[in-house]
């Protein structure tokens, strides 16, 4: 129930946040605090330091800017998200993701900055950032810096975000051309994914020219199935086609890549993936079903 | 036959407060944040207790060092079981129900030799805040040699493991029989077949929303302990903290259960943790809280079922049932609560008939020790695990048969003019209704139209099924004779004092101790209508042994049958003394009063007449009363039924399976309940909504494990469910009303009855989706991986 | 160990306090403030007895350090009652009998409040979604949608 003692700092901006994290060894930052502060309940982790980020002015836009982008800012709350029109129409797979995250008082608490940066393989916004191919914005003290997507989930709780840096957006390139969902299979225990699909398909109405496909929750590591990829693209758009991609689903994944737990194996897990892959892909298609 | 012993529906004439669907007083404080829990509850100068616990499933204590803990800021002691022992206190955590041959081993506050399952308390930290006490934990250092565990109840019995304790080196604590055995093998033989089912029933954890807590204060200039605590029998803890525990008079301890958060079994018992924290006050002559953590709770609350059955149940052709025979293996846990040897023996094998004519049961249960948290009544208690295992065997059997599982209850449930039925499993069911009960839930779904229908969905390769629960429970544990011979410590009485204030408002005092039930509102439905005055005018104080003289507390569905019946009997002794008063004033005969509501007049002469809250007056002011009879205007009541009340009814669900995923989708939940008459169908209501919610709960999300190492897996709120509102139908209630014939009021009890129903309910709905796969049973819980490895989905 | 003078709004009422940088919000609340409605069910942000408004939304107040709430608009069950006068929610929930032991109610009665004031006519899945951060375990819920239900339609009705 309670954490260890702390020292607790609040940092007035960016540039202060960054100067505390270094001057304290350890230290960690908090926002929402919904992913560290359970943690700490625990004693799974127990830093000596907090720099608290949570009250920062402007790090809570969501804008579209002119050059084929839109910008989440770090302290936007999965409320927000899920309520902003603006990531509604051009990255609705992270809309998706957000309104099916956790509860209504944990979205309004969390904040999708400290949800990334926190790389919980079984949160809902790691599928859709890797489908969006989205990138985070941090400033370390070496400056500024953009991690892409695919370089962010390290292992389960690991990020390339390293200790001393602060994720100020997450970065969404905005195609209009494009479509996305993403569709959660509820863990009815935690609340988390047992199986999270992302998906980003671009298409001229009868060819899959691009897609993206992202699946959390199931794996240890938040990941792109590139097999499914690979069949989408180039492929009609059909029925055919999303059965036949499904049936790729687990294919470019290791076999221990499957999170096992009390609820369901890692042998369900993979079954899961594939149905919930075509049904993700039939989400989004205009076709059949 | 006196008035106050007449059985039936409530006779009292008036205010029509029995049976209305009445709001709850007890409501307000609890929306306004204003209601005070234990916690909720400061005393100047109040410590914090924190309780170091064992990591280990089985460990040998080798050395404790507590300087470290001790030195540390805000800390005031650091005790261990040493210190318990050294202080002269009996020290002892008793059982409080025999049974013949039963091993009873050691069971003390703090563990002084080893610990046996992980959780078991090892030493205390009191310090001035809960942060201090707290950090303190991990700086006592505990040496222990680790010892080989055992948590399935079966392999500590049949394999070679080392024992739990000692005193029983095969981990036997009891080995229980109940029925004929040789007439029961008989049957098998004569029957013309037999179908069996190998089931386990998992462990609960009964999660009431308010962890336990206690706050205790030692006054040493009076030698007296008050303890608030989250208790359901504030007087069964003064009485076993008195004589087991502590060895202080029982006059000199104060039990007051505040607002309680829930308990649904869990806060029935005499646990470690709330006597530490009365010794340690006792200790530094400072108040003391202790608020347990909701992981505290998984690991000390104790757990419910754990068993682990075969069933055997015997038929002829046409769908008679011959016989049952079961056995089976129940986990106890590492130390033996006050009620955990009954729950898996008499109140579990008892109920075996169910709602039908078996005219031979044999029943065999071997009580086992393991290195677990300690198992006890959990809503539904012994009833539930029963209820499981005959209706699974009777769908089943049905199957067997290929006859209609609706079609083979019917041919054998008990029918109307049998009753009071004794049962082959040595119970005397009071009164019944089984099939009208039964119809109408089958009505309710329309169930022919919907067989019709799941044949249909079949063709089109959908799954419905449809599930049937009949139960019966047998509620309010009595008389206090038969519980004696049967092994209770304690008695299956309730007291209750009705008391007329002198300005004519009326106290109940009553032994029993809400957590939600609501009986500040339902007692003072009874009162209120034996006595003829208002719902308002009725005051009911519950959960403080200062205050209520004696009591036996709140389980095994008994307030509203032994509780209420003891406060209607009171009232009716009440009234009686009322009568006597008028008559006097009135100067009459008591023959010629009559009483309508609230008012006594004299038989054909309306208009001369007193109103029962002014002979209350009258009656305090003692200037004009009936020759040799004392002033004031109470009674106290102690009620100690004739039998066990038995509610009973039949639900029905609805769910559809989704192969391919495993997926369940609960459709429909009708219930149909008979709980005898009924005080407030509004709460009667409310007891089978969160009965069902926990009976679905167990058959499909809840379910406690341990891992390899001997650790509870499930440790958690994210790791263990409480199902949640997404998780969860609407429900449909209804009623049938068979009065129980012995009960002053005619009530039956319906605190568990939808528990014990909605498991296999449920079950059984899933079961009768997966015919066409040919699955006959799963276990609880039911997840849709289950679901799809049952379905042959991982071939 | 650092401690840190804060300041928040309660229901109305400004406070000055002092706490350890690891004090909960809700213990900040129950222990320091003596508004002891909001209840602690869990340590994993489950349970939501705990939920309050924070500056409008409802958060758990087990998973924010009181520090960190420095400034902030807090409102708790304490605060939805007028002057002694039930609001329309709260009757709701006592007609049609949505609570029980009540543990669960504070932190119940602050999602549906909130909730109420952006969805004027919710489905009942709308309701079960909405209350899904706070579990009960005595009334499965039925009655509380019921609750929500009524009030949704009282309301409509006022407007």
């Amino acid at each position: 129930m309670y954490t260890n003692d702390f020292d607790y700092y609040r940092a007035d901006s960016v540039g202060e946040a960054v100067e505390l994290l270094g001057d304290h060894d350890g230290a960690e930052l908090v926002a929402g605090a919904h992913g560290l502060l359970p943690r700490m309940k625990t004693g799974d982790e127990s830093p000596p330091a907090l720099v608290d980020i949570g009250q920062l002015n402007g790090l809570d836009a969501i804008e579209s800017s002119d050059g084929g982008s839109i910008s989440v800012g770090a302290l936007a709350t999965h409320a927000e998200i899920a309520d902003s029109e603006i990531v509604r129409e051009h990255a609705a797979a992270l809309a998706d993701a957000a309104s099916e995250l956790g509860d209504p008082p944990v979205r309004n608490g969390g904040t999708i900055g400290g949800n990334l940066a926190h790389g919980d393989p079984r949160s809902d916004p790691p599928a859709a950032l890797l489908a969006l191919e989205g990138s985070l914005e941090v400033r370390g003290s070496d400056g500024e810096r953009t991690i892409d997507a695919a370089e962010l989930f390290e292992g389960p709780f690991e990020t390339a975000v390293a200790d001393d840096e602060i994720v100020t957006a997450v970065r969404i390139p905005t195609d209009d051309d494009a479509v996305s969902g993403y569709r959660k299979r509820r863990d009815p225990l935690s609340g988390y994914a047992m199986v999270g699909v992302g998906v980003w398909l671009r298409t001229d109405d009868e060819t899959i020219e691009a897609a993206r496909v992202a699946v959390t929750g199931a794996t240890t590591t938040p990941a792109r199935l590139s097999g499914v990829e690979d069949e989408l693209e180039g492929s009609a758009v059909s029925e055919e086609t999303i059965t036949a991609a499904a049936a790729e689903a687990g294919t470019a994944l290791d076999a221990d890549a499957f999170v096992s737990d009390v609820q369901a194996s890692a042998e369900y897990r993979e079954h899961l993936l594939t149905i919930d892959t075509e049904r993700a892909l039939y989400d989004v298609l205009d076709v059949g079903q | 036959m006196s008035d106050a012993d007449a059985s039936g529906a409530s006779d009292g004439d008036g205010s029509g407060a029995f049976g209305a669907a009445i709001e709850r007083g007890e409501d307000v404080p609890l929306l306004t944040g204003s209601g005070e829990y234990t916690d909720d509850i400061s005393l100047r100068g109040t410590t914090h207790l924190a309780i170091r616990r064992s990591d280990h499933a089985h460990a040998r204590i080798e050395s404790i060092d507590t300087s470290d803990a001790e030195a540390m800021e805000g800390v005031l002691a650091v005790f261990t079981g040493e210190d318990v022992v050294e202080s002269g206190v009996p020290n002892t955590i008793p059982t409080a129900w025999d049974l013949p041959g039963l091993v009873q081993p050691q069971y003390r506050m703090l563990a002084t030799d080893k610990v046996r399952h992980e959780g078991t308390p090892v030493a205390a930290v009191v310090a001035e805040t809960r942060h201090a006490a707290s950090d303190a934990l991990e700086h006592i250092h505990v040496e222990y040699e680790e010892l080989e565990h055992v948590t399935d109840p079966v392999d500590a019995v049949e394999r070679d493991v080392p024992p739990v304790h000692d005193e029983a080196e095969d981990n036997v604590a009891f080995d229980f029989e109940l029925g004929d055995a040789d007439a029961t093998d008989e049957a098998f033989a004569d029957a013309d077949r037999v179908a069996s089912v190998d089931l386990r029933q998992p462990r609960l954890i009964p999660n009431a929303m308010e962890p336990r807590a206690a706050l205790a204060d030692w006054e040493e200039a009076t030698g007296k302990l008050r303890l608030w605590m989250t208790s359901q029998n504030p007087h069964l803890h003064r009485m076993l903290l008195s004589a087991g525990t502590l060895g202080l008079p029982e006059n000199k301890i104060q039990v007051i259960a505040p607002e309680v958060g829930g308990g649904f079994g869990s806060k029935i018992y005499h646990y470690p943790d709330e006597a530490v924290t009365a010794w340690c006050s006792m200790q530094l002559g400072r108040p003391v809280k202790w608020q347990a953590t909701r992981s505290e709770s998984y690991l000390t609350d104790c757990h419910g079922r754990d068993h682990v059955t075969t069933g055997e149940i015997a038929l002829d052709d046409d769908g008679t049932i011959r016989g049952v025979r079961v056995e089976t293996h129940a986990g106890l846990g590492a130390q033996l609560s006050q009620f955990g040897t009954a729950t898996p023996s008499y109140l579990y094998a008892t109920v075996l008939s169910g709602q039908y004519t078996i005219p031979a049961i044999h029943c065999r249960v071997v009580g086992a020790f393991t290195n677990t948290t300690p198992v006890d009544a959990y809503r539904g208690a012994g009833r539930a695990e029963g209820i499981y295992v005959i209706e699974r065997l009777v769908d089943v059997a049905a199957r067997e048969l290929e006859m209609d599982p609706a079609e083979l209850r019917r041919r054998n449930l008990v029918p109307p003019d049998e009753f009071p039925y004794e049962s082959a499993a040595a119970l005397v069911y009071d009164s019944g209704e089984y099939e009208r009960a039964m119809d109408l839930a089958l009505e309710h779904v329309d169930y022919e139209e919907l067989r019709e229908r799941q044949r249909e969905l079949r063709d089109e390769g959908r799954y419905i099924g449809i599930g049937i629960g009949s139960f019966i429970e047998s509620a309010g544990l009595s008389p206090s004779g038969l519980a004696g011979d049967l092994g209770a410590q304690a008695g299956g009485w309730e007291s209750s004092i009705v008391r007329f204030d002198s300005t004519g408002s009326v106290t109940v005092l009553a032994g029993t101790a809400d957590q939600g039930q609501g009986h500040r509102t339902t007692y003072a439905q009874v009162a209120a209508e034996e006595l003829g005055v208002s719902v308002d005018d009725v005051t009911v104080v519950e959960g403080d042994t200062d205050r209520i003289p004696q009591g036996m507390g709140t389980y095994g569905s008994r307030s509203a049958s032994v509780g209420g019946g003891s406060i209607a009997r009171g009232a009716r002794e009440v009234r009686e003394k009322a009568r006597r008063i008028a008559a006097h004033q009135l100067e009459t005969s008591v023959d010629d009063i009559e009483f309508d509501d609230g008012e006594f007049h004299v038989a054909g002469a309306p208009d001369r007449s007193l109103h029962i809250q002014t002979i209350a007056h009258e009656a305090y002011l003692g200037h004009d009363l009936p020759e040799g009879m004392d002033p004031g205007l109470e009674e106290t009541n102690f009620y100690d039924p004739e039998n066990f009340t038995y509610p009973f009814g039949t639900h029905v669900a609805v769910v559809e399976v989704e192969p391919e995923t495993g997926e369940i989708e609960i459709e429909r939940y009708v219930a149909v309940d008979d709980c005898g008459e009924i005080i407030n169908p509004m709460i009667v209501e409310g007891q089978v909504h969160g009965g069902i919610a926990q009976g679905i709960g167990a058959a499909l999300y809840e379910g406690a494990a341990y891992d390899d190492d001997g650790h509870l897996r499930t440790r958690r709120m994210d790791e263990y469910v409480v199902p949640h509102a997404t998780q969860l139908p609407d429900f449909e209630t209804d009623n049938t009303v068979t009065p129980s014939p012995h009960n002053p009021i005619g009530v039956k009890g319906v605190g568990e009855s939808a528990t014990i129903a909605a498991a296999p309910t449920i079950v059984s709905a899933v079961a009768d989706a997966l015919e066409p796969f040919g699955v006959d049973h799963l276990d609880m819980p039911i997840t849709p991986e289950s679901v799809w490895r049952a379905t042959g989905g991982d071939n | 160990m650092s401690e840190h003078n804060i300041s928040v709004t309660v229901n109305g009422t400004h406070h000055e306090l002092t706490v350890e940088p690891r004090t909960l919000l809700v213990s900040a609340l129950r222990e320091e403030l003596g508004y002891t409605g909001a209840n602690v069910g869990c340590e994993t942000g489950r349970c939501g007895a705990c939920t309050v408004r924070v500056d409008g939304e409802t958060i758990k107040s087990c998973t924010r350090f009181a520090v960190q709430s420095d400034g902030a608009e807090i409102e708790t069950v304490e605060g939805l009652a007028d002057d002694g006068e039930l609001s329309t929610l709260q009757e709701q929930f006592q007609e049609n009998h949505g609570l029980q032991c009540g543990y669960c109610t504070p932190g119940m009665l602050m999602s549906a409040d909130t909730f109420l004031r952006e969805n004027e006519d919710p489905s009942r899945e709308e309701i079960r979604d909405a209350i899904e951060g706070n579990l009960c375990r005595c009334t499965g819920y039925h009655n509380i949608v019921d609750a929500i239900e009524a009030t949704a339609d009282q309301l409509g009705e006022q407007r």
